[in-house]
């Protein structure tokens, strides 16, 4: 389950493909020293091709790179190994320019051989990636995601410096996807040599290369030398230490130990750090793409009566649920997060109203309210959110009898067509792989999400806006990129006519650092890497 | 005797496969889909039927069963599905800490346990006895959560005597190790009690009285010896019972050994990583059953193996 985040001004980025923008460095930053980093849980893998996890998102952005990048903390892109490209004319070839005097971690020179060779791997059937869907718009993915072909058709080498991707439809967001880790250029030697192991000894051409791994204890990353981006990175060394309760990370860094506790603020503690104003001074706060919501089931009666949803719509009090929280989120009105491009300013959505609700619901033919059942990930503060919504429900006489599963289970019911009337998302809930407004459409509120085993819930499928989502993203001409948000803004605006879902509120991000740890503060809630970004980030004292 | 060990250790293959085919099925059988888990939401239906196809998931029960069986009988434990590493290699990489972990448990409980067990006897009838065997019931009685976090915060936070959780030197041992032995202190202590009680009123203690030893040495010499036999043939047994609490003191103290890494993937439903924990602990059980078993002659002759 994916824990992605990223945010913001797409527009930038589609309007000038140029992409003159760049990162300027920090006049203040210091080369040298070493970091440590805590997480609880084990770091799964650092095979780009299969890690699709928070934790080791931004880890694997720092071993390696692909053909695109983000300027650090912010979401506009910038080419990466790529140093320049082109879009032919109907928007469906994309000639990638390479950088020269780029090497791997062994030392090898990159080339683009070893870009078509990371494409081929990554939607391969063996290679069993969790991100082969994202490449559905090259020439040849069916036939080499079936195992037809042995590579895509669609991806051709020119020349050492030089590929050329061809796509079977104009794809606005295709910039993005060759900027996920699922892109990332990997070395086929190294690939190889690791016999199936490619993802605890990684080999890749990033800023970082893995120095040591002991198994459930820590990993160390240590600066490489020849990195192609001069000067980066400026720490020589980081420490990921694994297995580390967030609340003992929390005393740690207290301490002097740790300099950023990875999993982030305890939610038991967050008062306490936020009430003293020696710990909140180092704490970092910052959007991200992520709704939490409800999703209600439109195949399960009395769901799939338009007014019975609206009136749930009305029922939910949304800032009592935001204190619960502590108030780490602010409420939400449309699936969209206000961060993302594409996001409608001025509706209110369903405002708060017992009594319309009610209304509604009677005018529905439930004035007697109705029994039902709400599914929610049992770890805390979900149970407790899912609570305040049963309490909500009450007062319009909805009875919901709260099933409290664990998180796989959850997942499970909410992709049968029967299950599952009402899920709380949260623990659960879409942050955004890329900062698009398509992200948040197709496989949660699209046609193609409501199947057996599917994300989404709500089991919501409306061809007229399916087919309006396929005209916008085939809109990929810079030009068009204010057009195109606004068709977004018209499907999500339509989505919530049917009301689908009940938006709740988008989380907001708190990252905490040591007293020595220097950088911008974008650095630290970076849309794309979390906790932080490992490349650009520095020490004052060693 | 080897009629006595083929039969033990038949019985002992027997109640590892019962195990494996348990907790196998019950796994299985489970709502959660691990397909899922791998491909993750952006996978398509096809992508989701390749892998399901390749990790043999298609295929029926018995059928999955066997293979992974005829895997386990060569030593492949199979891969994990979100780590695509070897399970294998995994525990083995995490054994060693929790072996000592468990040593230090041990440790923990015959310190701990007997001097308690002894003073109690010593003292029977006394203000001390009782205040001991409190303090047993205590120990026997907590939850592992609580005190290790107890521990935690007054001993590494508070009065910083020792580093809050990890791994690495011989202070990271020594609180989780009290954690997970505290238990096992209170249950010796009382087992030591009612044994050198036991003891203390034999004929061979009184003698040695009589020809007029030195208090201290009687009770060293003559009664500890005996009295202690009884207690050390539980050690077998408390390896078992390690094994379910490696998994919560492991996860508190943020100690690499293999409780953490079943924790850790039961979260993540990694159904491979969960199966092959299970059977290293049944494994740990059985051995130590039967190391129980055949110890106890060893010390009192009266019992015989057949």
């Amino acid at each position: 389950m994916k824990r992605l985040l990223t945010s913001t001004a797409l527009i930038a980025a589609l309007a000038a493909p140029a992409m003159a923008q760049d990162y300027t460095p920090d006049p203040d930053a210091q080369q040298g020293g070493a970091i440590t980093i805590t997480y609880k849980d084990d770091v799964a893998t650092l095979d780009p091709a299969i890690g699709y996890d928070w934790q080791n998102w931004s880890m694997i952005k720092s071993i390696f790179d692909g053909l695109m990048d983000y300027v650090p903390g912010t979401t506009e892109l910038r080419p990466g190994l790529a140093e320049s490209y082109e879009i032919s004319e109907d928007g469906l070839t994309y000639t990638f320019k390479l950088r020269d005097g780029v090497t791997f971690h062994n030392g090898r020179a990159m080339t683009a051989e070893d870009v078509k060779y990371s494409l081929d791997r990554v939607t391969a059937p063996e290679t069993q990636s969790p991100g082969a869907g994202f490449f559905g718009a090259i020439e040849g993915y069916d036939a080499a995601a079936s195992g037809e072909a042995e590579e895509l058709s669609g991806v051709k080498v020119i020349d050492d410096r030089t590929v050329e991707i061809t796509l079977t439809r104009p794809d606005a967001t295709f910039l993005h996807v060759m900027a996920l880790n699922f892109a990332s250029v990997v070395p086929q030697e190294a690939v190889e040599a690791a016999g199936g192991d490619f993802g605890k000894e990684p080999v890749g051409t990033g800023a970082f290369k893995l120095g040591e791994w002991t198994i459930g204890q820590r990993l160390v990353f240590e600066k490489f030398e020849d990195h192609w981006r001069e000067g980066v990175p400026y720490l020589d060394q980081i420490t990921f230490e694994v297995g580390q309760e967030p609340i003992v990370a929390l005393l740690r860094l207290q301490n002097g130990e740790v300099d950023v506790p990875g999993d982030g603020i305890p939610p038991a503690k967050f008062v306490e750090v936020m009430n003293d104003p020696a710990q909140a001074e180092r704490v970092v706060e910052g959007g991200q793409l992520h709704t939490g919501y409800i999703t209600l089931n439109t195949q399960i009666p009395p769901f799939d009566d338009v007014k019975v949803r609206q009136a749930v719509n009305m029922a939910i009090n949304k800032d009592r649920i935001i204190q619960i929280i502590n108030g780490r989120a602010v409420p939400a009105n449309q699936p969209l997060p206000p961060t993302m491009p594409g996001y409608t300013e001025g509706p209110d959505g369903y405002a708060y109203d017992i009594e319309a609700a009610r209304a509604l619901l009677a005018e529905a033919g439930h004035e007697d309210g109705f029994e039902t059942e709400l599914y929610v990930m049992n770890t805390d503060p979900n149970p407790r959110i899912a609570q305040a919504i049963q309490q909500d429900l009450s007062q319009i006489g909805i009875d919901a009898s709260i099933q409290s599963l664990a998180q796989a289970n959850v997942i499970a019911a909410g992709g049968e067509a029967d299950q599952a009337p009402m899920i709380w998302s949260g623990g659960m809930a879409w942050i955004a792989d890329f900062p698009d407004p398509s992200n948040f459409y197709g496989p949660i509120l699209g046609c193609a999400g409501a199947v057996p085993g599917g994300w989404n819930w709500s089991w919501y499928c409306n061809e007229e806006l399916d087919a309006m989502a396929a005209e916008a993203d085939a809109m990929a001409d810079p030009a068009q990129a204010e057009a195109r948000l606004g068709k977004w803004s018209d499907v999500y605006m339509k989505v919530m006519e049917d009301a689908p879902w009940v938006p709740v509120f988008n989380e907001q991000r708190y990252t905490m650092k040591s007293e020595r740890m220097g950088g911008d503060d974008a650095l630290y809630v970076d849309p794309v890497s979390i906790p932080v970004n490992y490349d650009y980030v520095y020490v004052t004292e060693q | 005797m080897i009629a006595y060990l083929i039969r033990r250790l038949t019985v002992s293959v027997l109640i590892l496969l019962g195990v494996s085919f348990i907790t196998f099925f019950l796994l299985y059988a489970l709502p959660a889909d691990p397909v899922r888990q791998i491909a993750g939401r952006s996978a398509t239906a096809q992508t989701v039927e390749n892998i399901r196809q390749q990790l043999g998931l298609d295929q029926p029960l018995l059928v999955q069963y066997w293979r992974y069986l005829t895997g386990l009988v060569q030593g492949d434990m199979g891969r994990s599905y979100l780590q695509r590493t070897d399970v294998g290699t995994l525990i083995a990489a995490r054994l060693p800490a929790s072996l000592l972990l468990m040593a230090g448990a041990i440790g923990c409980e015959l310190v701990l346990g007997l001097t308690m067990g002894v003073i109690a006897a010593l003292r029977r009838g006394t203000a001390t006895d009782q205040a001991l065997m409190i303090t047993s019931f205590v120990g026997v009685s907590a939850p592992q959560f609580v005190v290790g976090l107890l521990l935690l915060y007054v001993f590494a936070v508070q009065l910083g005597w020792f580093p809050i959780g990890g791994y690495g030197t011989w202070a990271h041992l020594v609180l989780p190790s009290v954690t997970l032995g505290i238990m096992g202190s209170g249950w010796y202590s009382r087992m030591m009690r009612s044994s050198m009680v036991d003891v203390l009123r034999a004929d061979y203690i009184r003698t040695a009285r009589a020809k007029g030893l030195a208090r201290h040495r009687v009770i060293l010499r003559h009664a500890l010896p005996n009295a202690i036999l009884p207690v050390i043939a539980m050690i077998g047994i408390d390896i078992g019972i390690f094994m379910g609490g490696i998994v919560v003191v492991e996860s508190v103290f943020g100690w690499p050994g293999i409780g953490q890494l079943a924790w850790q993937a039961i979260q993540r439903v990694d159904i491979p990583i969960i199966m092959g924990v299970t059977l290293v602990s049944a494994c740990a059980i059985v051995i130590g059953n039967l190391l129980a078993d055949l110890v106890t002659p060893l010390i009192d002759p009266r019992i015989k193996l057949r």
